[in-house]
């Protein structure tokens, strides 16, 4: 025999105001099956929840309706009181009547029917509940991290520090992202590498660490706690377990003119290259496209073994017996166990190539600040001195134009990329240390410096170094002979100014790097219309996202400068540390369940299914002969979406705590 | 000092948003416009300014700029604005306030009086005739401006491109009516 | 091949020069320019200066009479009238009432459509490859830097055509007939157009700039394609060195005269001895027995 309790919530003003939960409460006392039925000002609160624990214990209730808010907002509430109270938590349900009533309704009379129905259904539904209890899946202990950059390292070093296994993979062939180019760190001027590289060490020598450079992730499969990961090694050509990182290889190279990614343009490397002299690790890779013997084997339409021009860098390695170079090495998939991943994929610059008003990336003194920070580097293609690109002269008038590609509704890019307006001090100061007489202009429309030191480190520009701070936005860059005019204004004096500039450093947007759009759907973890990653709740679930198990580190999520992406990074790996700390997870029992006597193994719900839950079961005799194979919905990966339920022509799949018979009997209720 | 009342703001703003379609608060004050605008150096108000004044309210001063009537409309600054704030329409909607209250500035007259003249020659030919033109021009300049480029027209005459007596079209009629139904309409 | 024709007043007058080429070059590429019948002004700069209406309907009643006359492509030479035909086209389109109110004033329909052309999208449509093949004199040797002007290009969301900081149309045009464009920087730098009247100043200073940065990377001359444009360019070009000293001398052909040059015409057919600053000698004895 059922016994339903009932309890409608004021919430405050809330509900109260619109519907009249004394009256509700006497007529739902008089419901069928209602052994109980009270209304009270705050059912959530301490005494409301006693209330529904006492009322369980006193009167042996089978089933609780909470009429209230919503369920997302107590469900846990109520059903934990219930739990407490030696009630099975899914025979409590919610009825809601605030969102669904009191918030969108204005008529007392009528709300007060309405609500009064929402509980009269909730009442028939809860007497078709059954006990569930939750599911458990187990926690593979190792944490993947996709990309290698100061973000993605901290990560992998909290992970790997915290006692678990980490894998690392990182697309270039060196870890160490857009920091490893960088020459000073804002507001500190700390060399960057210096700082960057000791990580970077650790993260080579570290025992749980797991380094996968010149990789990049192919294929996820799985769940919270359970992903199976594809990874491709890209083949480098170069065996690392040979390999000491000698560098002969690249001396001898004959393609010396390869544009380096690293030097962003400004400088050179060979086909067979280590990016960085810091490089970790420090082996290097032979990139196809520019390699004189696979350029060939492409060309004649052979394979590379079959070739036999230069060879150059193998014949100079100094490995025996067997060479630490393989032209015959392809790529390698290699597959991981995981339990949790952190997407750390970092950002790209928004391309100068794009702006017309700056010249289409046509002009090389018009540069951007990558290439700033390789010109300044002591360890960059001018060794530190500042140099224009075109004829190696040092500037006299650098002109850094802000905002390029931000806050710019024309460009598509609305936001603000945060960092520009502090690393433009930064280079605005590094120029003048560097080059006292010269003359150094910032173009700005606001300067956003907020972080600790940062507002001073602005000052520090303009009244130390004497860089001079123009209001308004750059309209044209053109040469006129060896120098390029800026025609920009200053609004704060009301002019049009125009400067003969030497070196045109521009602050271009910060953007998704390309192609993550591909890599957020193999996680199924979504973007932005900029292709920003999504976190799970703008304000209180910044690392996390909305795929259970995927965790989000630094600039893939939106730009930010170096210590928020460290913070965010240690954020990432902390919850990642919550999720490896358990030996099982614990799984809402709400998923599909196939009646194995009626299904006929028409797998059409296996179609259907867009979290791949549905598995095939074959029925053998006592003999092992086949008797028939069935479909079966593997409870660690069903999400309860119900879709496979609806599409079954044999009506035999049904939803744990969502019954056919549940829910007909609420439509009937009404 | 200058008085600035929320009032002002906000009746100048639904003014122009209903005479162009245009919403002043979109303008971030970057100053791009200016920065491009050709003959920045030879307006009274920067364009940026102009649009500024706009978001407070101050009507008579851009309604009595100088700046309105220098304006070339070359429509660089509404192209390279990074909000895609169409200032160049700005400026077209305030010339037109600006001629239909009577407003013009003295000192940049002479553009409203070269838009009159042509409209006037415009609408007794249905074509504009560049002789009419000029004459008219001068005629509402006297005696400023009256020997301005006499010396070119022997040059003209003989290269064929002075026609001294203007050809009217048959659809004459239809654009004088086409001119004065709309000017009616604007300039009650 | 036949196409509808839209001259703009300054064809018949002050640049005469232009409506003369264009006659002499369609001639040659064998199109037939088929005139807008009774074609009125367009309005220009005066109309959109002092009224928003009227700067619609002076071109929409083009585009009606167009459309009467069953002309489904119209060519019109002069980039201000080009722009505000397109203009009026586009703000029709987007606002049914203002069509509505505009077919009223004007007294006929705007039911149907018709597409307006710069004299760059009339050789596109022509066929540039088509174009080159009928050459018989190509210019070689002749240096010119394409000057647009503001508006064949802008604004770029309402003309559609080509880009609006670096446009390479004609540039394309201009090699196909054999000559070499030159990298400058002054393409879409406003003439100052219309203020050519009441503020001859500013005109000076304007096309003075322009001449140096076109004569700084080496021109033979201006090619442009706006009877304004070349007005400004060529017949201001004595009050620029007047007012600033300067002795520029360089010439300013319309496309079209270069078209009918290097289709056959001789300089005087094309229209090149109505300059003001003196242009035919620099392109007289081009691809003729491989001398420039």
């Amino acid at each position: 025999m059922e016994r339903i309790g009932v309890f409608i919530c004021h919430c405050g003003e809330n509900i109260g105001r619109t519907v009249d939960c004394a009256k509700v409460a006497e007529t739902a006392g008089k419901f069928r099956n209602v052994v109980h039925a009270v209304d009270y000002k705050y059912m959530c609160s301490d005494p409301g929840q006693a209330m529904v624990r006492d009322a369980i214990k006193e009167k042996g209730l089978t089933g609780v309706v909470v009429a209230a808010c919503s369920p997302r907002m107590h469900e846990p509430t109520f059903r934990r009181a219930a739990a407490d109270a030696g009630l099975n938590p899914f025979l409590c349900e919610m009825a809601n009547v605030r969102e669904h009533c009191s918030w969108v309704h204005e008529d007392v009379d009528a709300a007060t029917a309405k609500a009064t129905d929402l509980i009269r259904v909730m009442v028939e539904k809860v007497k078709q509940n059954e006990p569930l209890y939750p599911i458990r899946v187990p926690v593979t202990k190792r944490a993947l991290v996709i990309g290698g950059g100061i973000a993605g390292i901290q990560a992998a070093l909290d992970i790997a520090d915290g006692g678990h296994e980490v894998v690392l993979v990182e697309k270039s062939p060196s870890i160490g992202g857009h920091m490893a180019q960088l020459s000073e760190t804002f507001p500190t001027l700390d060399c960057s590498q210096c700082i960057l590289t000791p990580r970077m060490v650790e993260v080579a020598q570290h025992p749980n660490i797991t380094l996968h450079v010149y990789s990049e992730v192919e294929e996820v499969n799985g769940f919270i706690g359970n992903f199976e990961v594809k990874i491709r090694h890209k083949a480098s050509s170069v065996n690392n377990a040979l390999c000491t990182g000698c560098g002969a290889c690249t001396q001898v190279c004959p393609a010396k003119k390869v544009p380096s990614e690293f030097d962003v343009g400004l400088g050179d490397r060979t086909a067979i290259y280590v990016p960085f002299p810091q490089a970790v690790p420090n082996k290097p890779v032979i990139d196809r496209d520019h390699c004189v013997r696979f350029k060939a084997a492409a060309r004649k339409g052979l394979p590379v073994t079959e070739v036999t021009t230069c060879g150059k860098c193998q014949e100079a390695c100094p490995i025996e017996p067997v060479k630490a170079i393989d032209f015959s090495m392809e790529d390698e998939i290699i597959t991981e166990e995981v339990g949790a991943i952190v997407v750390a994929t970092g950002y790209e610059l928004y391309e100068k190539e794009a702006v017309g008003e700056y010249g289409y990336g046509k002009y090389p003194d018009i540069i951007d600040g990558l290439q700033f920070e390789r010109l300044a580097s002591a360890s960059g293609p001018t060794g530190g001195v500042i140099r224009r690109p075109s004829d190696g002269e040092i500037p006299e008038t650098v002109v850094f134009v802000q905002c390029v590609g931000s806050r710019d509704r024309a460009k598509g890019l609305t936001y603000c990329s945060k960092i520009c307006c502090m690393y433009t001090a930064k280079h605005a100061m590094l120029y003048k240390h560097k080059v006292h007489d010269g003359n150094a202009w910032v173009f700005y429309m606001d300067i956003r410096s907020g972080g600790k030191g940062y507002d001073e480190f602005v000052r520090r520009a303009v009244e130390e170094d004497e860089v001079k701070y123009v209001r308004g936005r750059v309209s044209r860059i053109y040469p006129e002979g060896k120098k390029l005019v800026v025609l920009g204004a200053d609004t704060l004096s009301g002019e049009k100014i125009r400067i003969d500039a030497d070196l045109v450093v521009l602050a271009t947007a910060i953007s998704a790097s390309k192609g993550v759009e591909t890599l957020a759907q193999k996680l199924g973890v979504s973007y932005d219309q900029y292709n920003f990653l999504s976190e799970a709740h703008p304000k209180l679930r910044p690392v996390e996202t909305a795929s259970a198990g995927v965790f989000l580190a630094g600039a893939c999520q939106a730009a930010r400068d170096i210590p928020d992406a460290v913070a965010q990074a240690s954020g990432a790996a902390s919850k990642v540390q919550v999720l490896l700390s358990s030996e099982e997870l614990e799984r809402e029992p709400v998923v599909a369940r196939v009646d194995e006597n009626t299904c006929v193994g028409c797998f059409c719900c296996e179609s259907v299914c867009a979290y791949g839950a549905v598995e095939r079961k074959e029925i053998r005799d006592r003999s092992g002969n086949l008797v028939k194979t069935l479909a079966y919905v593997n409870p660690g990966v069903c999400q309860g979406c119900g879709t496979c339920v609806a599409t079954c022509r044999s009506n035999s799949i049904d939803l744990a705590g969502y019954t056919d018979k549940q829910v007909f009997n609420e439509i009937r209720a009404l | 000092m200058r008085e600035i009342t929320g009032r002002a703001c906000r009746d100048l703003a639904r003014e122009i948003h209903e005479h162009s379609g245009l919403q002043v608060e979109e303008c971030y004050q970057c100053g791009k416009c200016t920065a491009g605008c050709p003959v920045a150096d030879e307006m009274d108000i920067p364009p940026n300014v102009v649009v500024r004044l706009c978001q407070l309210g101050q009507r008579d001063r851009v309604l009595g700029s100088k700046t309105i009537w220098v304006c070339a409309a070359c429509q660089t600054c509404m192209t390279r604005c990074p909000q895609e704030f169409d200032i160049a329409k700005l400026m077209d909607a305030l010339r037109q306030i600006s001629h239909r209250e009577g407003r013009v500035n003295p000192e940049a007259a002479g553009m409203a009086h070269f838009y009159e003249a042509f409209l006037d020659v415009t609408r007794r030919f249905g074509r504009l005739s560049e002789v009419g033109l000029t004459a008219l021009y001068k005629m509402k300049r006297f005696p400023n401006e009256v020997m301005n480029d006499v010396f070119l027209a022997p040059g003209l005459m003989s290269r064929g491109k002075l026609h001294l007596v203007p050809k009217g079209i048959k659809g004459a009629s239809s654009v004088r009516k086409i001119i004065d139904r709309c000017m009616k309409e604007s300039h009650r | 091949m036949k196409v509808g024709y839209y001259p703009g007043c300054s064809l018949e007058g002050s640049a005469s020069d232009f409506g003369l080429s264009i006659a002499k070059a369609a001639e040659l590429m064998g199109v037939d320019l088929v005139e807008i019948s009774d074609w009125s002004c367009c309005g220009a700069s005066a109309a959109h200066s002092l009224d928003h209406l009227l700067s619609i309907a002076l071109p929409a009643r083009n585009l009606a009479l167009a459309l009467a006359q069953g002309l489904d492509q119209v060519v019109a030479p002069c980039a201000a009238c080009s722009n505000r035909l397109i203009t009026a086209q586009v703000e029709i389109k987007a606002d049914p009432d203002l069509g509505a109110r505009v077919e009223d004033i004007v007294g006929m329909s705007l039911d149907g459509d018709v597409r307006v052309l710069n004299m760059l999208d009339f050789v596109d449509v022509y066929g540039v490859d088509t174009l080159k093949e009928k050459v018989t004199r190509p210019l070689e040797g002749f240096k010119g830097a394409c000057y647009y002007g503001c508006l064949l290009v802008r604004p770029p969301k309402v003309v559609q055509f080509d880009d609006p900081e670096d446009p390479k149309s004609m540039e394309r045009v201009l090699t196909a007939l054999g000559a070499t464009p030159v990298d400058w920087h002054f393409k879409v730098e406003c003439c100052g157009a219309g203020l050519t009247m009441a503020q001859p100043k500013i005109v000076a200073r304007l096309v003075r700039d322009i001449l140096r940065n076109a004569e700084e990377n080496g021109a033979d001359g201006i090619v442009v394609s706006c009877p304004l444009c070349h007005q400004n360019l060529d017949m201001r070009q004595l009050a620029v060195n007047a007012e600033y000293g300067e002795t520029h001398r360089l010439p300013i052909y319309y496309l079209s005269e270069l078209m009918a040059l290097a289709l056959g015409a001789s300089p005087k057919d094309a229209g090149i001895d109505r300059h003001f600053i003196e242009a035919t000698e620099r392109v007289a004895s081009l691809g003729q027995s491989g001398k420039k």
